[in-house]
């Protein structure tokens, strides 16, 4: 390709905007520019991290918006207006809805044209995409292994180059774990920041939209195009304050808390597997941030180890009711030549559905049935509440609190499929903060050895921030500060 | 350990069709969930409210006023089988 | 209330017999009369053409999310209130989760532990509990169908899908079929009032399920009970509910054991039949609906609700019983049956003379006026006005006209409206004094009755009859009765 196309293709979104507005580059230029990439290489051919690309520019998009021109990739679990939008599952293949996602739709008004829909995983179950009806998406920097998940195609599509941002979706850790095994930048907002109607439901206490971008500051003008009220998601808010453009360049005075189980040896952490690999990088990230002015404290989790298993009961018990939907009646898939009602349910679901989704809706429909639900779902329920109040707590104490965003970097395909909770596993750092409700980065911090990806090159390694409700801004600023001062080049990840 | 019979009523509960050869390893992996989750059992939990929803503020509620609907042949464009102007299901009472 | 009502009906027994006692409960489904469904903007309608009222949410897309409607919170507390329930201090909803091609996810979004309204009455039968959910669609039955393989086919229309539903659930305090229609209709009257829903059993805005069981006489414990769903008429209901109580008395006079289950009356054959399906017990999986904060009930809420309610029928009849002196009965039917309360204050609005006398005016209209019109006919739709009638009661109050003459004045009113005054002189209806003429046929009466006049210096008081009689047929009734027997002990000298 041409060095000015190889130069636009290193662009940031905000560069783009830059760019575009300087008149260096139009948008009609930029889209077909990164719609030809993404034909060529966002195929079963190349990454697979499309499950549909844009046949041509959309029409109806301001050109003046502040997004004008850069254009925009989105899980394929957001609903988009008579575009394919199909949750990564058979049961919704070719499904295309009558109405576009808030989320989206707000960016799109910004001026960011619809590219893509990125492949994940079914119903966002999953943290590798290898759960796809569509095959899994590949990793960037090494094919033989996951980008992540389940909005691993959103991931791999940014950090390969062929889309200069995307939405994602993160429920456990759907957003930060992908962005973290592919070098990028995702964000999971507070709980109720943006809207979640139209995004495909997998469990609605805990799902939450947010951007994968190249870095901090396209994260940060993502979102501030996406928050705020809707009338159609009664558990939206409105977001106190204007989302600001991140200008940190010190962190005098912050004060990072790290669990304490990241500092001492842990039978909880060695479940997880910390790969020491990951732990060199997170730990030179910690004294990069010293030298940056913050003060690394010891913070305690109390329940934190019991997070996973409370979410791996809330998350599958919604999404057993949330997916009952799926029936066969009213769109999607139905199974042929069916004998009766029960025959069509059953059939339908039974084909329709993919093994881990099948896994989670049995597990919760298990944890809601009768003579159950105390035990399993209201425990949870409670352990939540515990979760949620140590942060608190350690909120009182730090201004932020930082972990491995993964226990290890980008693992093999069919590495983990055999075994769910070595799979769950994966969500060991991203679930708490989940289930707080509270928002969470996860930043690229450097390239572990462990990975051995192709010529020994290493694997990226996520670095997450997590802050109280709402410091959406306060988290952004301390990210651009270290994103700064660790300089991560992602650039040979571009297809 | 999850038994097979369980298994099936709550496939059944869950209008999930399971082959044969699902069955078992179904039983096993839920089983050793499970396994993984109980440890929530030995907390204690006493007195604590559940949460259902982390934000805490109460919820937005809509005016009863009209919204525009989808035209009908919209609505019924994406189903499987229709007719009359409605989806078609087999009869429940067949 | 309630005569010659235990006559009709399939299958109808005078009563379960055998010293046995039914308990039955009500679970009503009321549509509530807003203008848009209960978690979207959909218009609520009625007789549309399929599936021409849904959206997003009251379809069920993947994505959708509801949003709870203002004025259904607002009449579900206006309900509330008229039944004295405890308002909860928020509205949570939760998530009813089973499968059926009218249930568009796969859940209902009701209330579960924490309903709207808890506790209360109305007249009297308690109120158990009152709370808020969405409708489900309609299935039509198609028959076979090339489309659908094997099997008979339905098509779902969505329209009604949705739409704002309140469940009232009464306590088992109601003992007759009788007793359960009249307070339904009572109820109906109660939400008409209230102007939360049109109440309509034919467009099925009001759906009545019962719980039905029998009980020895005096025993306090409950007999296993059965579940008898949608009747949607006040005729099956009744009809439904005896069919059931013959049912079980049979099994038990048989010496079996009734079985709890849901049933189905069929008011056709009057047939009754299980409606458990191959399928196993229902396991709802209740849980909170994660989609729908829970909303604050404040103050400002609970003020707006009641400000908007009307006079209802129980405090009406209180008011009719305490201003106007009218018997407890007589108050009831007259604020249970609205339109006849309205009536009578319209009637003693008026300024008729002679003006009538309250609970004369009362006896008048629910006696001889309903007497006169066809079944459940609001009398103000006939031709006899409530001045009109209110002047006829004057007269008869003022024994200016006799009761007998009132009737057949009443009758001319019934035909043909008009003004009592003027049918009275035509038809020459007037009261005979007391004074000259009256006494003279009085007189002519003891001379053609000698042996009753008799009998009655004798002290036989019965044998006044056959004198009153003649001097009725002289006058044709315009005599006053008092009068008579007055005039007849003073000739008679006793
Ligand atoms: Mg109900
Ligand atoms: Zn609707």
């Amino acid at each position: 390709m041409s060095a000015s196309a190889t130069d636009l293709l290193e662009l940031s979104g905000a560069g783009a905007i830059e760019a575009a507005s300087a008149g260096s580059v139009t948008a009609p230029e930029l889209f077909d520019l990164y719609r030809e990439r993404a034909v060529e290489h966002g195929g079963p051919d190349g990454l697979n991290c499309f499950t549909w690309v844009a046949p041509e520019a959309p029409e109806g998009v301001p050109v003046d918006g502040p997004l004008s021109g850069v254009p925009l990739a989105a899980k394929d679990l957001f609903c988009t207006r008579d575009v394919p939008s199909q949750a990564g599952s058979r049961i919704l293949e070719g499904y295309r809805p009558p109405y576009t996602a808030t989320a989206v739709s707000r960016l799109i008004d910004a001026g960011a044209p619809l590219l893509a829909k990125t492949n994940q995983d079914e119903f966002a179950m999953g943290s590798s995409t290898e759960n796809s009806a569509f095959g899994p998406a590949l990793n960037p920097w090494d094919r033989t292994r996951v980008p992540g998940g389940s909005s691993g195609g959103s991931a791999a599509a940014v950090a390969g180059g062929l889309a200069p941002w995307a939405l994602g979706t993160d429920t456990g850790g759907s957003i930060r774990q992908p962005a973290a095994l592919c070098g990028i930048v995702g964000l999971k907002p507070t709980y109720g920041a943006v809207s979640r109607y139209g995004m495909i439901a997998f469990a609605s206490s805990l799902d939450q939209a947010g951007p994968l971008t190249r870095d901090v500051t396209d994260a940060a003008t993502m979102l501030a195009h996406m928050v705020g009220q809707d009338p159609c998601d009664a558990t939206s808010l409105a977001f106190p304050e204007q989302i600001a453009m991140p200008r940190a360049e010190k962190l005098d005075g912050v004060r990072l808390g790290v669990p304490a189980e990241l500092l001492h040896p842990s039978a909880e952490l060695d479940a997880a597997a910390l790969q020491p690999g990951v732990r060199d990088a997170f730990d030179a990230t910690l004294a990069l941030a010293e030298r940056l002015g913050a003060e690394v404290e010891e913070v305690h989790l109390r329940h934190a180890e019991h997070a996973l298993a409370a979410y791996y009961l809330i998350a599958p018990s919604e999404a057993s009711s949330n997916l009952a939907r799926f029936d066969g009646v009213r769109y999607g898939m139905r199974a042929p030549d069916v004998d009766d009602l029960l025959d069509m349910y059953t059939r339908t679901r039974h084909d329709g559905f993919g093994a881990e989704v099948k896994r989670r809706i049995m597990l919760g429909t298990y944890a809601l049935s009768a003579g159950y639900y105390e035990a399993y779902y209201g425990r949870a329920q409670r352990v939540r509440t515990k979760i949620a109040e140590d942060f608190r707590q350690a909120f009182a104490g730090v201004d932020f609190i930082v972990t491995p965003t993964s226990a290890g970097v980008a693992f093999a395909l069919g590495e983990k499929t055999a075994d769910p909770w070595a799979m769950y596993l994966n969500d060991y750092f991203t679930v708490p903060m989940s289930l707080a409700g509270i928002p969470a980065l996860s930043l690229p911090c450097g390239l572990s050895g462990d990975g051995d990806g192709p010529g020994g090159a290493g694997l990226p390694v996520g670095f997450q921030i997590a802050g109280p409700a709402f410091s959406e801004n306060r988290l952004l600023d301390a990210a651009f500060a270290l994103e700064q001062a660790i300089g991560f080049d992602g650039s040979s990840a571009r297809v | 350990m999850i038994e097979r019979d369980e298994v099936l009523h709550v496939a059944r509960l869950a209008r999930l069709g399971l082959d044969e050869d699902e069955v078992e390893p179904l039983a096993a992996e839920l089983s050793s969930v499970l396994d993984h989750i109980a440890k929530i059992g030995e907390l204690d939990l006493e007195g604590v409210t559940p949460t259902t929803h982390v934000v805490d503020v109460t919820g937005a509620l809509r005016a009863d006023e009209p919204r525009p609907c989808l035209p009908r042949e919209v609505a019924l464009s994406q189903a499987p089988a229709a007719k009359d102007g409605g989806f078609l299901v087999p009869s429940p009472q067949a | 209330m309630s005569d010659g009502a235990a006559s009709n009906g399939a299958g109808a027994t005078a009563g379960p017999g055998a010293g046995l006692e039914p308990v039955i409960g009500l679970e009503i489904h009321v549509q509530l009369a807003t203008a848009t469904k209960m978690f979207c903007g959909c218009e609520v309608s009625f007789g549309d053409p399929p599936n021409t009222h849904t959206c997003a949410v009251c379809l069920g897309l993947p994505g959708a999310l509801p949003v709870a409607n203002a004025r259904a919170i607002h009449y579900g507390l206006m309900i509330g209130l008229a039944m004295g329930s405890k308002l909860a201090p928020r509205s949570v909803f939760h998530r009813k989760n089973y499968f059926y091609p009218d249930l568009p996810k796969g859940y209902q979004i009701s209330q579960y532990d924490e309903p709207l309204c808890l506790g209360g009455r109305l007249a009297d039968v308690r109120i158990h509990r009152v709370h808020l959910e969405d409708d489900a669609a309609k299935l039509i039955h198609v028959g076979s169908s090339g489309r659908i393989h094997g099997s008979d086919a339905s098509v779902v229309d969505f329209n009604r899908g949705g739409t704002p539903l309140a469940e009232i659930v009464t306590e088992p305090d109601l003992r007759s079929p009788e007793q359960a229609s009249e307070w339904l209709k009572l109820l109906r009257t109660t939400l008409r009032q209230l102007g939360v829903s049109d109440v309509n059993m034919e467009e099925g805005s009001l759906r009545c399920d019962a719980n039905i069981s029998l009980r020895p006489a005096g025993s306090e414990q409950l007999g296993v009970k059965t579940e008898l769903k949608n009747m949607n008429s006040f005729r099956f209901i009744e009809r439904g509910i005896r069919a059931e109580i013959a049912r079980q008395a049979k099994i038990m006079a048989d010496g079996g054991q009734v079985v709890q289950e849901t049933l189905h009356f069929d008011p056709e054959s009057g047939a009754i039949s299980s409606m458990r399906s191959k399928e196993e017990a229902h396991d709802y999986r209740y849980f909170p609906e994660p989609d729908l904060l829970p909303v604050a009930i404040d103050e400002a809420m609970i003020t707006a609700a009641a400000a908007d309610m009307t006079e209802l029928p129980a405090q009406r009849a209180q008011r009719l019983e305490r201003e106007l002196g009218l018997s407890a009965d007589s108050a009831r039917l007259l604020a249970f049956r609205g339109e006849l309360g309205d009536y009578l204050e319209a009637a003693l609005a008026s300024d008729a003379d002679p003006p009538p006398e309250a609970r004369q005016l009362a006896n008048w209209i629910t006696v001889e006026l309903v007497a006169r019109l066809p079944d459940g006919e609001d009398p103000a739709a006939s031709r006899v006005s409530p001045p009109a009638l209110a002047t006829l009661v004057g007269l008869v109050g003022a024994k200016r006209v006799s009761a007998g003459a009132a009737r057949q004045v009443l009758d001319r009113l019934v035909e043909q409206g008009g003004d009592p005054h003027e049918i009275v002189e035509a038809e020459g209806l007037a009261a005979i004094a007391a004074d000259g003429e009256l006494a003279e046929i009085v007189a002519a009466a003891l001379a053609a009755n000698a042996d009753a006049a008799e009998r009655m210096r004798e002290g036989n008081e019965k044998a006044i009859g056959p004198i009153v009689g003649h001097v009725m047929r002289e006058t044709k009734g315009r005599a006053d009765g008092g009068e008579v027997a007055r005039l007849v002990r003073e000739q008679l000298g006793i």
